[in-house]
């Protein structure tokens, strides 16, 4: 026994390093460059910074448009995902597998992608004035950036309700039917609360990195919309205030471990 | 049109592959021995013609590592936080005045850098004295204003005016600068007030009139607004004198112009970082990149006009002439380069700019 816990030291080394050294002490970093002003006194100046007319409208609209992204993450995977685990099995591995491909091609080059697609003078509107429609003007506009976000998300939300679903027992749902359930009382009461936990983890996966994105608002906001996400980076490589942008790292934190304690709250309550 | 697309995607590549060496970039310049034959240059995107820099190493066998910033305000943090990560910079020259108070930049041996020495234009030399005096520490390298590019085939009117930016019908077809001290400019210029206010109520008349303006505004961009005036994407765009030289090449219907409420204009020069571990083979390119051929490479190349007049009697008549590239700048007398406003006066733009860019 005690042999063997020293060899389960001994593997876990190299990821007790790697927590050290790239999650603790950064981490530390942000916490005291955010709760400390240029002379290292103590201060909450920067984390109330949010406070801010511009900084406060900035979370705002991040939250608005990250929770925006998450539900159509949200209605477009989960159908999607039922579809898939009914389909035949040979297709739906093939079918999958296109679903991860995209996420193999660099996440900036897709939005550059999307950058040339979306604009004025792009190959979506080139397109719908070919066919006599009218052009859309989503480039740097906040619906233009939802849809960067669920393009670059969207696998996040597919594969954990896809996990979650294929392994529903084929028994259970068989067992809801035998007992008299219809179609929508089987959803509803059975297939959709074994999938609970998928569809946490899917959002919890869309909703985090949506709200703390800086790439897809510079890239397909055309500078014209600020997220929190932007406040940051800016304050980091322009003001080159660390204190002001780890303080408002530090709020943003706070609404990340809001969201994994609620997700886990609602994990432990289903399973 | 085919060539715009091949920049944009190359552009993209970079910022693919800038992602990746950014976060190693810290450790990559400490790798290389201060010893070792190697150069650092940080310059302006787009801003050489790169078959210059394969002569300088064929010719030296110094190995060059060139990267490239979008703002001076990007540049100087990284600098700031590694002073020695890079031997040779290309700075605009407010922030070269910003480095020299902050003790960054290493005199240059202008003893040793005769193209350097003899193919300045006085002028130049004289304007750059308002930053650097004594041009101690700097070797201009290009020079230009901010003016507005428009595309004159869908405007009737004549574009004389900042304030045609602020016209309603030219809605989404509007493009601004991204940087904080060349956006301010344009509304400043247009109410009449320094660009280097630091009078909070003239920096207050002048943010409403951004915030006013953004409606009709496409996008705030730096590099970009050169693809989407070729491409045309918009109409109006507030752009650099260089690029709107080679914009015109591109697209015959861009016309450009500097409004008569007057402008910035501006000297980027070469420096030399204070904590250069190769300050030799930095001033053997700064003198390199004076070299009358090589500079008229880079002209005929960014098109952005050169100080050197070695250079320019290379030049033809014609491209003398063109008055986007070299104007005559005697008749605006409201002209004005920019003074480094220090850290509070930094803060200040910045501050105002976040209510701009929220709003």
């Amino acid at each position: 026994m005690n042999k063997n816990s020293k060899a389960t030291l001994f593997l876990g080394l190299p990821y007790y390093l790697w927590a050290a050294f790239f999650i603790v002490i950064p981490l530390f970093m942000v916490v005291w460059y955010g709760l400390t002003d240029k002379t290292g006194a103590f201060t909450l100046a920067n984390v109330l910074s949010i406070m801010r007319p511009a900084h406060m409208k900035a979370l705002i609209l991040s939250i608005v448009l990250s929770l925006g992204a998450t539900v159509v993450c949200l209605l477009l995977a989960y159908p999607l995902c039922m579809f898939l685990v009914e389909s035949q099995k040979k297709a739906d591995s093939f079918l999958v597998m296109l679903l991860i491909v995209p996420m193999w091609m660099n996440f900036l080059l897709r939005t550059y992608a999307w950058q040339s697609i979306l604009e004025k003078t792009g190959i979506l509107n080139a397109f719908l004035n070919a066919i006599g429609l009218p052009s859309q003007h989503l480039i740097n506009t906040p619906g233009g950036i939802i849809l960067g976000m669920v393009y670059d998300f969207l696998p996040f939300m597919i594969l954990p309700i896809y996990n979650a679903l294929e392994k529903i027992d084929v028994n259970v749902v068989n067992a809801a039917h035998d007992l008299g359930a219809n179609g929508t009382q089987t959803f509803t009461r059975v297939i959709f609360p074994l999938s609970l936990p998928g569809v946490i983890s899917g959002i919890t996966m869309v909703f985090v990195p949506a709200l703390t994105t800086f790439v897809i608002s510079s890239l397909l906001g055309g500078g014209k919309i600020l997220l929190i996400g932007n406040v940051i980076e800016q304050e980091f490589t322009l003001a080159y205030d660390w204190h002001l942008g780890s303080g408002l790292s530090l709020v943003l934190l706070i609404f990340i471990i809001l969201n994994i304690v609620v997700s886990t709250a609602f994990d432990r309550a289903e399973v | 049109m085919k060539k715009m697309k091949a920049r944009r995607l190359l552009s993209a590549l970079t910022a693919a592959v800038l992602a990746v060496t950014s976060l190693t970039s810290c450790g990559s310049g400490e790798a290389a021995e201060a010893g070792s034959n190697m150069l650092y240059v940080y310059n302006w995107g787009e801003y050489i013609d790169e078959e210059t820099i394969e002569l300088f190493e064929e010719e030296t066998g110094i190995t060059v590592v060139y990267d490239e910033f979008e703002t001076n305000e990007v540049m100087f943090p990284k600098i700031d936080a590694n002073p020695s990560q890079y031997d040779v910079i290309c700075p605009s020259d407010y922030m070269i005045a910003r480095m020299i108070g902050e003790d960054l930049l290493e005199p240059l041996d202008w003893d040793n850098m005769p193209n350097a020495k003899n193919n300045i234009g006085e002028e130049y030399l004289l304007q750059a004295e308002g930053f650097d005096p004594g041009n101690v520490y700097s070797c201009p390298y290009t020079w230009g204003t901010v003016g507005i590019l428009y595309d004159s085939s869908r405007v009737d009117e004549p574009v004389t005016s900042w304030d045609i930016l602020w016209d309603p019908k030219y809605k989404d077809e509007i493009l601004m600068q991204d940087s904080v001290r060349d956006l301010y400019t344009v509304p400043l210029k247009m109410l009449g007030y320094s660009l280097n206010t630091l009078d909070e109520q003239e920096l207050r008349e002048a943010t409403d009139l951004l915030i006013e303006q953004k409606p009709l505004v496409q996008a705030y961009v730096v590099d970009e607004v050169r693809d989407k005036m070729i491409g045309g994407e918009s109409i109006f765009g507030v752009i650099y004198s260089g690029e709107a030289e080679y914009t015109r090449e591109e697209n015959e219907n861009l016309e450009y112009v500097i409004p008569e409420e007057g402008t910035n204009v501006w000297i980027d020069g070469w420096v030399v970082t204070k904590a250069s571990r190769h300050k030799e083979n930095a001033m053997k390119w700064i003198d390199f990149m004076c070299r009358p051929d090589i500079a008229l490479m880079n002209f005929e190349y960014i098109y952005y006009s050169t100080p050197n007049v070695a250079a320019m009697e290379l030049m033809d008549e014609e491209l003398l002439e063109n008055e986007v590239l070299f104007p005559d700048l005697s008749q605006y007398d409201n002209l004005e380069a920019f003074d480094y406003l220090g850290e509070e006066g930094d803060a200040l733009y910045f501050e105002y700019w976040k209510e701009v860019k929220s709003s």
